[in-house]
């Protein structure tokens, strides 16, 4: 029981973060129908800042904010550089640039911080933990649940009651339609860019804080699961991500808790297995997302 | 080249899609305060036209000038924010989004405070739009929708409204209430450009109109000297200005 409680904790700690990670995606696919592979790398970008940050003695608070920033801006750079002439591309065009900007930034990464870990100095309460009966839960997994939890709300309330967040969900849904309302195009792309760069830094955050080493590679894994997550929960909508990231990390912790230890370096291969089933029982994503031609940018 | 009291010039306005040419050296002038309706048969090129008029259309030629203003390279949303407004064909709700949030983006350009007030203004009009504020956009029917549309598209307050086939796939019953709508808006001045199918309907409530045949202008006048046998002859092509 208590060993069951505990793993319900941790699936939902790492569901968080599955949940940020396919949120800041699916944003930009629903929009842009852009699959952006590059989404790891605005998380190792925010890995490598917290690093650097940390090294150099800054404050914790101050580093967080900066690898945050470090993310929104490398986003906003990949908007504007990247993908803001390819508007009106194909989606294997965008798909094809996304794989370019992501190889692209762990070079660049390669050639400034090399190919070795750089191990980042967490502050000593990432370690603490409490006791309830004979169970110990880390603070950290708390954070993690409430933050998120508090994000989910905080975007709900941004995509409901404010004017660009209406934008955001109406472009998703028409975006020609959506210009006929007045709203600038380009407006909308930096602010779905920006939120996505933001979640991509927050759930660097989180995973960083759970694997403290940062290499060149760091962001390729749980943008991997970001976006099977997204595809488990019905591309294109932005609950269905979050519900796809929950779903694939209790299937993550309730596969390594049910199988022997022999089975567990092959967790990952039977996590994505069930994932085909499920797609196999329902194509569209849990939530049946359906992409017409009419819904593309 | 622009009338005085001109709102929107049109001047040799041409639409390609790619080889297709779907709307071919249009000239049109629409007045302030007019009801002007673009008639012609599937396939002439009206959407086409109001679509162009907003950038939406690619526009291979001619010169659009709108309240004085030079909108022919302006982008869709910028010619918007200059006091145009379009209903789209099919009425385009965002069908996920409740009415009160669609109507919120009919107004993305004004302050909170001045929404609420342009809304209320519209409440007596567009009973629907209180009535059934919280509720998806995608429940109503269709003629709901249609007027959840035009109220969408009124809350800017525009100083055109372009009107794509309103009456188009609803009841009859319904079709009624839409064009008394209409009635209403040219009775407060409001200045529209209509494009319909039902020609008798549209030519009763319009002050001039234009009729398109393959893209080409085929006629235009004053509504009430346009009838069925000239209607006719123009969208055979037989050209002919009143």
């Amino acid at each position: 029981m208590q060993l069951a409680f505990q793993q319900f904790i941790n699936a939902l700690s790492l569901g968080s973060i599955y949940a940020l990670v396919a949120l800041g995606v699916a944003i930009l696919f629903s929009i842009l129908r852009l699959a952006n592979f590059a989404h790891g790398e605005l998380m190792t970008t925010a890995g490598f800042t917290l690093y650097m940050t940390l090294a150099s003695g800054w404050n914790w608070v101050l580093a967080v904010i900066a690898a945050i920033a470090a993310s929104v801006v490398a986003a906003l750079i990949l908007e504007r550089v990247a993908y803001r002439r390819l508007r009106n591309a194909q989606p294997l065009t965008l798909l094809m640039t996304s794989f370019a900007v992501s190889v692209a930034l762990q070079s660049i990464f390669l050639l400034t911080f090399g190919a070795r870990p750089k191990g980042i100095e967490l502050p000593a309460f990432v370690d603490a933990s409490f006791r309830i009966g004979g169970m110990r839960v880390q603070w950290l997994d708390i954070a993690i649940i409430l933050i998120t939890a508090a994000i989910v709300f905080g975007l709900t309330l941004f995509l409901r009651k404010t004017v660009i967040g209406l934008a955001l969900r109406s472009a998703a849904d028409d975006f020609q339609t959506t210009r006929l309302m007045g709203v600038k195009a380009n407006a909308l792309f930096v602010g779905a860019f920006v939120l996505s760069g933001m979640l991509a830094g927050i759930a660097a955050l989180f995973y960083f804080a759970t694997v403290p080493n940062v290499v060149p590679s760091s962001g390729f894994e749980p943008m991997l699961k970001g976006f099977i997550a997204c595809v488990i929960g019905g591309l294109g909508s932005l609950p269905a991500a979050i519900v796809g990231g929950f779903l694939l990390a209790f299937l993550e912790v309730g596969s390594d808790a049910l199988l022997s230890d022999n089975f567990s370096p092959y967790l990952d291969a039977i996590v994505f297995l069930i994932a085909i089933v499920i797609l196999r029982w329902r194509p569209g994503g849990i939530f049946g997302v359906r992409l017409t031609a009419e819904q593309r940018v | 080249m622009a009338t005085q009291g001109a709102i929107l010039s049109i001047a040799g306005l041409s639409v390609s899609y790619g080889t297709v040419h779907a709307v071919r050296q249009l000239d049109m002038e629409i007045s302030e305060g007019e009801t002007v309706v673009l008639l012609g048969a599937n396939g002439a090129g009206k959407s086409s036209t109001l679509n162009a008029i907003v950038g939406l259309a690619p526009r291979s030629g001619g010169r659009l000038v709108f309240a004085g203003e030079d909108i022919t390279r302006k982008p869709t949303e910028a010619i918007i924010r200059s006091g145009l407004a379009l209903v789209p064909e099919g009425r385009r709700l965002f069908s996920n989004m409740t009415v009160r949030e669609n109507l919120r983006l009919g107004a993305a350009a004004l302050s909170t405070a001045e929404f609420d007030r342009e809304r209320q203004a519209l409440e007596d009009m567009f009973p629907i739009t209180r009535r059934r504020a919280h509720e998806q956009a995608g429940l109503l029917s269709g003629g709901e929708q249609q007027q959840v549309a035009i109220a969408r598209a009124l809350l800017a307050r525009p100083k055109l409204l372009l009107l794509d086939e309103p009456s188009l796939g609803l009841a009859p019953i319904i079709v009624n209430t839409i064009f008394e709508i209409i009635a209403e808006l040219k009775r407060r001045k409001v200045t529209i450009l209509l494009v319909e199918q039902n020609a008798e309907r549209a030519l009763s409530i319009a002050d001039r109109a234009y009729v398109l045949a393959q893209g080409r202008l085929e006629l235009s006048g004053a509504a009430g000297s346009i009838n069925a046998t000239t209607l006719e002859k123009a969208y055979l092509g037989e050209r002919e200005h009143a």
